[in-house]
């Protein structure tokens, strides 16, 4: 092999056999900085928790007004369940956000395409974008009212909105972070212009995309509350805002956690899709 | 079909890269581009490819590639490139979709190249299951897919370590047995250069010459490591690039 030593044979000290029980041991100073997961934890951090809330409620250590037993929250949940005013306001809310949603990640992903993939889309849009995503969307609600009506539609163009904003910027950052030696690999080849943005851009992308997701349904929920507090008959919005003016704090809690659990099972899903079609990642 | 570079320069803004760059390619040669880094080896090897255009001059086919070629020209890069999304199989598919072949014929070149490159128990594997020197294979493998009538090889063996590198070499001179292939092989390494080459060209420093050809007679498969006639060549081709490798090494690199 051309690798010829740096050193001669014979310029290091020879190595001798050092009796073992003499000497320091060199300390370890590797540890840490690797978290790994740990099962079980995040239900005793949440058991605990609600453990002692309920303690804390029972014996009035924590008023009653400004905190209801979980027990009690449980109960109204279950009726709300049982009565079908669950589903009632459940569903409203979930036709909007997966409405809403789809229209704004679906047009998000396509200009954040376009942003990435051309000079002229990324000098004009990119810009427009930034002045856009500071924007509380929340702000615009009383805009989306007259200009959409007090319907449904308002609601959908806020969230659609709301959602828009992160996945064009998070899907412009994926496109921009696909290898160029695989893009030009596919060009090597002849392959054609399309076939490189199905077949390289956009599963090299999707990664970023799919991050990027996560960000923007947080963000479709909160909007998805805040547009149901400012006019909606039913939805888990309207819900939490009319037990709150009636002062009713265990519905309130429960319409709370209604929200918290739809969250969660919204990323749960996500990071389903993730183990599903992202495998290949090492 | 003969590849011919014909007096190209290239230069980046008012740095000149390449001067004046005459070269040709035989059929079923490999000819290895071998210089100090920075001499523009890979960029040359990118024009000839027609991956990058050169300021002057350019880069000529003399007759018509084989009528069965798919990709008459096609790069084996550095760093494998492939999709780790689609397994090996699926890798290799990857350049023959465009080409609207029948669904047979398809399954027939992938058996055939798994083959010729030993990964057929492999067919279904994904990148981040292979050592580096396998995922070279199946980057080989995919350009013998589209039946090249060049390949053009960008330093193929730099990223494996020295065992896997000795491997493949072995590899790709069984492979050139075989059947013959044309290519342009890109390497700093002069051990790899006199072990494949039937032509060695030395390039000089930037801006990048042609310093000397050197041809080497003895046919490939009679190569072996430690060949005394070998590392006369090796020591002569070293001799001709020592002092310019020296005054690459300590140059500023966009100076």
């Amino acid at each position: 092999m051309a690798d010829t030593p740096l050193l001669a044979a014979g310029t290091l000290p020879p190595s001798r056999p050092v009796t073992p029980a003499k000497g320091q041991p060199v300390p370890f100073r590797g540890g840490g900085f690797q978290p790994v997961p740990i099962r079980g934890v995040a239900i005793l951090v949440f058991v605990l928790l609600i453990a002692a809330l309920e303690l804390g409620t029972r014996t009035g250590v924590i008023s009653n007004l400004t905190m209801p037993p979980p027990s009690a929250i449980v109960e109204t949940l279950w009726n709300l369940a049982a009565s079908g005013r669950l589903w009632t306001h459940l569903y409203p809310s979930l036709t909007r956000l997966v409405i809403g949603a789809a229209i704004g990640t679906t047009l998000g992903i396509a200009i954040g395409t376009m942003i990435g993939l051309f000079s002229l889309a990324r000098a004009g849009l990119v810009p427009l974008v930034s002045a856009l995503f500071p924007i509380p969307k929340i702000a615009l609600l009383p805009l989306f009212v007259i200009w959409f009506g007090i319907g449904e539609s308002s609601k959908y163009a806020l969230i659609a909105f709301g959602t828009f904003t992160p996945t064009v910027v998070a899907t412009f950052g994926a496109v921009d972070n696909v290898d160029r030696t695989l893009i030009r690999m596919g060009q090597s080849f002849g392959l054609s212009w399309w076939s490189v943005v199905r077949k390289i851009v956009l599963p090299g992308a999707f990664p970023g995309i799919l991050s990027g997701l996560r960000v923007s349904i947080a963000i479709g929920i909160i909007l998805l509350v805040a547009a149901e507090m400012l006019g909606a008959e039913h939805g888990i919005g309207a819900y939490i805002l009319e037990a709150g003016s009636l002062y009713d704090l265990e519905r309130l809690f429960a319409g709370v956690t209604v929200l918290s659990v739809m969250g969660v099972t919204l990323s749960w899903l996500i990071g389903l899709l993730e183990r599903r079609f992202l495998s290949w990642r090492s | 079909m003969d590849l011919v570079v014909d007096t190209l320069s290239h230069a980046y803004g008012n740095v000149t890269v390449l001067q004046d760059i005459d070269l040709t390619i035989p059929s079923g040669q490999i000819v290895c581009l071998v210089g100090p880094s920075g001499c523009g080896k890979s960029t040359l090897l990118r024009m000839i490819g027609g991956l990058e255009r050169p300021t002057q001059g350019a880069v000529r086919l003399l007759g018509e590639p084989p009528r069965d070629s798919l990709n008459p020209l096609t790069f084996v890069f550095q760093h494998f490139a492939l999709l780790p999304w689609r397994n090996v199989e699926d890798n290799i598919r990857l350049v023959l979709e465009d080409h609207r072949l029948p669904k047979a014929e398809v399954a027939r070149i992938i058996d055939d190249v798994l083959a010729r490159t030993r990964l057929t128990d492999f067919a279904k594997a994904l990148p981040k299951q292979l050592s580096g020197g396998m995922k070279q294979r199946v980057a080989i493998a995919r350009a013998l897919a589209v039946r090249p009538a060049c390949m053009l090889m960008d330093e193929p063996l730099s990223a494996l370590d020295s065992q896997t590198r000795e491997l493949l070499m072995e590899d790709l001179i069984s492979l050139w047995t075989r059947e013959p292939f044309t290519a342009v092989y890109v390497t700093h390494n002069l051990a790899e250069a006199v072990r494949l080459g039937h032509r060695v060209v030395v390039l000089s420093r930037r801006p990048g010459r042609v310093h000397d050809v050197v041809d080497i007679d003895i046919p490939l498969q009679d190569r072996h490591a430690g060949m005394p006639e070998l590392e006369k060549t090796q020591a002569h081709l070293w001799e001709l690039m020592r002092r310019e490798a020296q005054v690459a090494d300590m140059e500023l690199i966009d100076g």
